[in-house]
């Protein structure tokens, strides 16, 4: 298994945010990670990327216990990620800001400068503007391709959708199979279902720090997406 | 004419104070963390420099090469072993533990080298002058102002050409995102104290050379290059040497006018700007 949570649990101070997920993403596979608010998605991803530590077993990265690592470590390790509000550097600009996603660890593979620009043309033209002074959409594929820069195995998205019009949530979307191609396996934390049902092989719903369902999503019906996403109450 | 040439002189008293605060002007960029023991740094620096020329023989030139490694490592194992554990969102940790460092390295030289003052001697740059038409300028000032503007181009040069450089602006935006890209900004922040602490080792070398200095000159070296960093707005290298420049000329005026008023007119340069731009004259738009 490319990556692994073991009884996964995540705090902040005194609030436990995660109760002991267990997920598990193959190489070149595309899972998807839905929930509502606060389910604890976003934790999840921090706490794989080291910027949340653990004890070692608790994630598992191709069976070594990766937990405690620091994020430079795991990251190091092939594991990149785009974060939740897309985080780029205000003070480097849109060509800095995909150089430094390769600058660390540059493995062999498909990306570097010249095929972010072919994936994301618009990213061309902007290359000297500062990361953040482009739209919500061309910040989110800065971020996308800063995180393929290094090439990484696995490619984590955090809401690559939020807060973007539906245009430019296709386009972006358009890009995972291009990205899944050049073998990389995907994990999209999203809100909006249909979109990751779209993409995903399989996927995890979680609610309330645990993962209340686990399917294929091919096979997946809405009743058991419902039941998943608000509890059994609803 | 007396009076143009006492702006020459402040100009090129403001290099030696940009070149004291330049270090302190990186690091506060970095990693926000204001080094009390700044000054205290430099004359701990003149001292290596010192011993280079009287217990080596070398030249204060060789001597103050040979120093820069030791100050680099000196800044590195600083940073590593002492100031990455009190850096976080609290602001006071990091100010008690530099005080405490600044009052240590006082009395630590102290111990070592008695209160005496001391010189590191130039040679025959000491006294030399140019002849430039309207001013006369010492060779020493000269030197000093040109070496200010050599490490910013340098130090801008690392910070924007250059890989590393692009680390130190990601990890100073958002040390954990830097994370996430294989960077280690406890590492990055035990490169920018290094690199602080060559800067700091040429202002060594200017302060020994055309001053006395002791054990107890380094909290008001401080003083100066902060305010030369404050006057420039964080985190801007041109901006110090600005703001050493406005204190440099401020108070060469302020001894013209009355020798007892040099230091003094320094201050209130800095506290004019304070009142017409908080910010500094050149503020970063981050942040
Ligand atoms: N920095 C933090 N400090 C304290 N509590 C936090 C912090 N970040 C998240 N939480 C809490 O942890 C829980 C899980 O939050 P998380 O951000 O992981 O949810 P999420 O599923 O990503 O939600 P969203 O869809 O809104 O992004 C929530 O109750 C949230 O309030
Ligand atoms: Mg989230």
């Amino acid at each position: 298994m490319l990556l692994q949570t073991h009884g996964l649990t995540a705090n902040y101070g005194q609030f436990r945010a995660l109760f002991g997920v267990d997920i598990a993403v193959a190489a070149g596979e595309c899972v998807a990670i839905i929930g509502a608010n606060g389910a604890g998605k976003s934790t999840l991803m921090r706490a794989i990327t080291g910027v949340i530590r653990n004890e070692p077993a608790m994630v598992l990265h191709r069976g070594e216990p990766i937990g405690a690592l620091s994020s430079a470590e795991v990251m190091k390790r092939g594991i990149a990620m785009v974060p939740e509000g897309r985080r780029l550097f205000p003070s480097l600009s849109v060509e800095e800001n995909l150089l430094i996603g390769g600058q660390v660890r540059k493995a062999p593979g498909p990306w570097n400068l010249e095929a972010i620009y072919e994936l994301f043309p618009i990213l061309r033209e902007r290359r000297r503007n500062p990361g953040t002074a482009l739209s919500g959409g061309q910040q989110q594929m800065v971020a996308i391709g800063r995180a393929l820069m290094s090439n990484p195995e696995l490619l984590l998205c955090d809401e690559i959708s939020l807060g973007l019009a539906p245009v430019v949530i296709r386009d972006i979307y358009a890009a995972l199979p291009k990205i899944r191609a050049g073998g990389a396996a995907i994990v999209v934390v999203e809100q909006d279902i249909g979109k990751a049902l779209a993409v995903a092989d399989r996927v995890y719903c979680m609610m309330e720090g645990r993962v209340t369902l686990t399917a294929k999503a091919a096979d997946v019906s809405r009743q058991q997406i419902h039941t998943a996403y608000f509890g059994e109450a609803a | 004419m007396i009076w143009l040439d006492t702006l020459v002189q402040g100009i090129l008293l403001g290099g030696l104070y940009a070149l004291f605060a330049a270090g302190l002007s990186l690091v506060f960029g970095i990693m926000r963390l204001v080094n009390l023991a700044h000054g205290d740094l430099i004359v701990f620096a003149a001292y290596l420099v010192l011993m280079g020329v009287t217990l080596l023989g070398l030249s204060p030139w060789i001597a103050a090469l040979v120093a820069m490694p030791l100050m680099f490592g000196l800044g590195w194992l600083l940073q590593t072993v002492v100031l990455n554990r009190v850096l976080g969102k609290d602001i006071l940790p990091p100010l008690l533990v530099t005080f405490g460092l600044s009052v240590a390295l006082q009395n630590g030289l102290l111990e070592a080298f008695s209160a005496d003052s001391r010189r590191i001697p130039a040679g025959s740059l000491e006294g030399a002058s140019l002849d430039l038409g309207l001013v006369t300028v010492g060779v020493m000032p000269l030197l000093t102002f040109a070496s200010a503007i050599v490490v910013i181009v340098a130090l801008n040069g690392l910070f924007y050409h250059t890989a590393l450089g692009r680390a130190f602006r990601a990890t100073s935006d958002d040390a954990v995102t830097a994370g996430l890209m294989g960077i280690e900004p406890k590492r990055i922040f035990a490169m920018a104290t290094g690199i602080a602490m060559v800067v700091v080792t040429i202002a060594a070398l200017y302060l020994g050379m055309r001053s006395n200095f002791d054990p107890s000159i380094g909290p008001a070296r401080l003083i100066y290059a902060f305010e030369a960093v404050i006057i420039g707005g964080l985190g801007s290298l041109w901006g110090t040497l600005a703001g050493g420049v406005i204190i440099g000329v401020a108070q060469t005026f302020g001894a013209a006018v009355n020798p007892e008023w040099q230091i003094l007119a320094g201050h209130i340069a800095f506290l004019v700007v304070m009142l017409l731009k908080p910010r500094g004259l050149f503020p970063r738009a981050v942040d």
